[in-house]
């Protein structure tokens, strides 16, 4: 395929609701498009980080080319691009589908239209996108595909007559959604001759190619030696490299096209220089404006980052550097706590970024790590005038010299069906939310409006939600600026020493329930010592809630005899593992453990 | 008995391994099972292999203490007991009296069998009771009744054994204070020179670590809901509470003391003079070896064991094929700083503490130089006292003293 004709090109995504199939329905296209032999075919390729593997999600946009030999006789190249599916990464989403010229909907032929196939449809639509549904696991003993596909008519509006009713995991009729790529999803469009234009959707860093863009050609061509410029970042390279994308692996080519997807190699060390979102245009012959919807991507959550063992900092400066090469969206700064010692403030898009950041420097970068209590970014407006951002609750300056604060609000939009309404309100309720208005989209779902505090949400919003809708409640938030509130530090003492990592901030109304949950949970968690250790939660010098670990008064080993004696002795060591994994606060041993604990005290 | 042809300053205990019994216990994990005649009979030829096969290592040592335990040893039938106490002293040297210990447990005991143990030379019974109630005895799964067990200490005692151990087990299911206290003054009525009184351990692999699980740890947590959740939902006897439990614990020197038992270990007491003298040994790290399935030993700062799997050991120690250690296991040579741990961490179990100077005998080093920092520390916190050359856990110290004992590995 030396020469391509546009018309013989699909860039596509697939869009589902969690466990409907997206991924083995990708891996599925990619073996039967010839790419690969069934032997090659690793389960889900399409998701090659391990992480991403065992959680079944899809954290970074990905893409795969591959060549469909039509029933008509033609060969078509396919483009697809693979999308994250979680609303802190939805900016990359929509960056995703603005690649794309049309959507999978693969709906579970037993569980019919959810809520995320909603949102996702709804997300699609706003970008131009032909849906073209597919009904998959049709296997099933309880599948249903005729009551399916009538919902899928009568609930999100689209035609779905003649969509395929297939079994991604056997193949079955995979070959009739092949042959609907090409019937159905348009082929792109754009001038090759134009002034290059083109869409950044996700940057990766390769220690041997610098970075690497993944984009979409809107107009015009790009090839070796084209001057780029990145539109919104300013930054300037010369291509050194251009290329689609096999399987989890690079295929270089002579040029980048309009409507063509692939790949841009420049000298260009940091992927800083490459927002997703933003448009590569030719320096020496740019276009006249970039493409819309191009925002720069903030994190919006901060945590302190801490190796479990001091000695490790510099290994988790290394890692969070080499992390931060693939994720522009990740921001670090060094800090001390005196509980934890030397560690980092980091921000992140939202907790799942959070904790997927966590996981991949234990996992990829074997580091033991304590992690504060997550924290928005907070306005703080002092009596002098000053206006402050505060990321981290120990800077919080003594009240007397704040006049007010502010904290970040959302706009949020939940889609629920109807019996779970009330549940959902009520959670907005206690989250503080500010209610706007609800409609209803059809007969028994609606979506309801409110405004939320993002402190209220960045813990266990999400899953709160999931649960009193039985995951029928969808969510999604947009930033609505900052909003005066009475916050207050709550502060935790241990044996009547502030503990500065375990401080943070909060709603002045909640401070007392927080304080309360704070130390009822740290009561679990500290280990009985040899005196009695108070825990308190403190707002400034009033003492607001109490509780006691009580003295350890036995712990004794009552045999030990000439039989026992080597395994009493391992006992003895794994108790002083244990004790080797605690931190050192006062005289207080503190588990590491129990610094995270203190994000989930709403588990109930 | 004794050859003194050789004099020779190299003491050493041994451990002889019966491990049949006649039912499981719902709280042991001994190496131990039910048997036939047959099988102990062979079992016994086996273990007299072994004791044949190791001597040649053994020629400049002499044996102070034999410690037959179990399982229950005394499910063994006179004449076997006696063949192997017949092999052992020819293929051993031994001190002047000797310490020579059975356990045994009731409904096991005959008046043929005492006296034949006589003749064999033991002069010290271990015997089992763990309680005067017959309802925890039967909670526990023993095989007897108290009446039993008195009929059992009658039989000793009137064959003339002036040593009998007998063992409790505090804080098990269902358990009061008050019940305890009935067991213990009981039993001290009846006035054995030596007491073993244990906590109950729930141990993996035992029918309790099923029924009670992983929230055995009473002393390290609150489990008052799952002790509630426990009464509501079935009959299960429960485990004394951590009040309760603490009681049992404090209550049990005070007691014993009042009879003129002094305690000399964490969970031993005894009259004066009648401590057990192979068990200080372990305590003292005296050299000790082994014999019989799965039997632990600790020779020349090693430490190792023979295997658990009968028909391994069956097979090592059959007719006509010598193995030399041919069924060691985990062998642990133990390096200085691993010999000083020990010596911490069994020698501190002792009320009477360890030696200072003996430390620097052994490892050419004052103990204050390796270990000083931590004493001082306990000695701060009231854990550890220092007297006359000897350092001693103090009665708190004994209550926590898995937290002490973890400093010094």
């Amino acid at each position: 395929m030396s020469v391509i004709d546009q018309k013989k090109i699909r860039n596509f995504c697939i869009i589902a609701h969690i466990d409907h199939g997206k991924s083995t329905l990708a891996d599925r296209i990619i073996e039967m498009t010839g790419l690969l032999t069934s032997r090659e075919m690793q389960a889900q390729v399409l998701d090659n980080m391990d992480l991403e593997r065992e959680r079944g999600i899809t954290i970074k946009a990905q893409a795969v080319r591959t060549i469909y030999k039509a029933d008509d006789g033609e060969e078509y190249m396919f483009n697809l691009i693979d999308t994250p599916g979680h609303v802190d990464f939805n900016y990359e989403v929509s960056r995703s589908l603005a690649a794309c010229d049309g959507a999978i909907l693969v709906v579970d032929a037993a569980q019919g239209v959810e809520a995320q196939t909603l949102a996702n449809v709804y997300l699609a639509l706003d970008h131009d996108l032909d849906v073209m549904p597919v009904i998959n696991k049709i296997d099933l003993p309880s599948a249903d595909p005729e009551r399916v596909k009538e919902e899928i008519e009568d609930v999100i509006g689209i035609d779905a007559e003649d969509a395929p009713l297939i079994s991604a995991k056997t193949g079955q009729n995979v070959h009739e959604v092949l042959e609907q790529i090409v019937k159905k999803i348009p082929a792109p469009e754009g001038d090759p001759e134009a002034p290059l234009k083109a869409l950044i959707f996700d940057s990766v860093y390769d220690s041997y190619k610098g970075v690497i863009v993944f984009c979409r050609i809107k107009e015009g061509t790009v090839k070796k030696g084209t001057p780029m410029l990145m539109m919104a970042t300013g930054a300037q390279a010369d291509v050194v490299e251009v290329g689609t994308f096999g399987a989890g692996q690079f295929i270089p080519c002579d040029e980048l096209s309009a409507g063509m997807v692939g790949y841009i190699t420049a000298s260009l060390k940091n992927v800083k220089d490459t927002h997703v979102g933003d448009t590569i245009t030719n320096a020496e012959r740019p276009c006249a404006e970039p493409l819309p919807g191009y925002k720069k991507v903030n994190p919006m959550v901060y945590c302190g980052l801490y190796p479990a063992d001091g000695a490790k900092y510099p290994d988790l400066r290394d890692a969070l550097e080499k992390l931060q090469l693939n994720d522009a969206a990740l921001q670090f700064e060094p800090e001390t706590s005196v509980a934890l010692g030397f560690g980092f403030r980091c921000g992140f898009l939202g907790l799942l970024h959070l904790e997927i950041i966590q996981e991949r420097l234990e996992r990829e970068y074997n580091l033991d790590l304590v992690t504060t209590a997550p924290s928005v970014i907070y306005k703080i407006h002092k009596t002098n005038g000053e206006v402050i951002d505060l990321t981290n609750p120990t800077n919080m300056p003594d009240p007397s010299e704040i006049d007010y604060m502010e904290e970040p609000m959302v706009k949020a939009e939940i889609m629920v069906t109807s019996e779970y309404i009330g549940a959902i309100m009520d959670l907005c309720q206690e989250r503080r939310g500010i209610y706007q208005s609800m409609e209803y989209i059809e007969e028994k779902r609606a979506v309801l409006h409110y405004h939320l505090p993002l402190n209220e949400i960045i813990y266990d919003f999400f899953d709160a939600l999931k649960s009193r809708s039985r995951g029928y409640a969808s969510f999604d938030y947009e930033m609505m600026g900052y909003q005066r509130s009475e916050l207050v530090k709550l502060d935790i003492l241990i044996n009547k020493e502030e503990v500065d990592a375990l401080s943070f901030i909060v709603f002045a109304g909640s401070a007392y329930e927080r304080g309360r949950k704070m130390c009822e949970k740290l009561k679990t968690e500290i280990p009985r010592q040899l005196f009695e250790i108070p825990i308190q939660a403190a707002i400034g010098s009033k003492i607001i809630a109490r509780e006691t670990v009580k003295a350890m008064r036995k712990d004794v080993l009552a045999k030990c005899y000439g039989g026992d004696i080597s395994r009493k002795k391992k006992l003895l060591e794994k108790q002083k593992e244990g004790k080797k994994r605690m931190r050192q606060v006062g005289n207080v041993e503190i588990p590491q453990k129990a610094f995270m604990s203190v994000l989930k005290l709403d588990d109930d | 008995m004794c050859s003194n042809w050789m004099m020779t300053d190299r003491e050493l205990e041994l451990y002889v391994h019966i491990p049949f019994c006649v039912r499981k216990c719902a709280y042991c994990d001994f190496l131990s099972f039910p048997s036939g005649a047959r099988e102990r009979k062979a079992y016994v030829d086996a273990l007299i292999r072994e004791i044949e096969s190791r001597k040649e290592n053994f020629t400049d040592c002499r044996v102070s203490t034999v410690f037959l335990g179990g399982g229950t040893p005394s499910v063994l039938d006179g004449e076997d007991t006696a063949r192997l106490f017949d092999v052992l002293y020819r293929n051993f040297t031994f001190t002047e009296n000797p310490e020579i210990t059975i356990e045994a447990n009731p409904g096991t005991v005959t008046a043929e069998k005492v006296a034949s143990w006589r003749r064999s030379g033991i002069n010290r019974i271990s015997i089992g009771l763990q309680s005067v109630n017959d309802d925890e005895l039967r909670m526990l799964g023993r095989i007897h009744t108290y009446r039993e067990f008195l009929d059992t200490y009658s039989l000793v005692r009137d064959a003339g054994f002036d040593n009998v151990n007998i063992d409790l087990i505090s804080a098990i299911p269902g358990q009061t204070v008050k019940s305890w206290e009935k067991t213990l003054r009981t039993v001290a009525e009846l006035a054995p020179e030596h007491l073993s009184a244990y906590s109950l351990i729930i141990e993996e692999g035992t029918p309790f670590f099923d029924m009670y699980g992983e929230n055995q740890d009473r002393h390290e947590g609150d489990h008052s809901d799952w002790e509630n959740s426990r009464k509501s939902t079935d009959a299960l006897p429960t485990l004394p509470d951590e009040e309760e439990d603490r009681k049992i614990y404090e209550q049990t020197a005070v007691i014993l003391n009042e009879y003129g038992y002094h305690r000399y270990e964490i969970s031993n007491y005894a009259k004066q003079g009648y401590e057990c003298r192979h068990n200080l040994g372990y305590w003292e790290r005296k050299e000790y070896l082994g014999l019989g399935l799965g039997a632990s030993s600790l020779i020349r700062e090693t430490r190792f064991h023979n295997t658990a799997d009968m028909k391994k050991y069956m097979d090592a120690f059959s007719e006509g094929t010598p193995a030399e250690n041919g069924c060691g296991e985990e062998v642990e040579s133990l390096s200085r700083d691993e010999q000083m741990a020990e010596f911490m961490i069994l020698g501190l179990r002792k009320t009477a503490g360890i030696s200072a100077e003996e430390f620097r005998r052994l490892y050419g080093f004052g103990i204050e130089e390796v270990y000083g920092e931590q004493i001082r520390r306990f000695e701060k916190d009231g854990l550890m006292t220092e007297r006359d050359g000897m350092i001693r856990l103090t009665p708190r110290g004994i209550d926590v003293s898995n937290y002490v004992f973890c400093e010094f590995l």
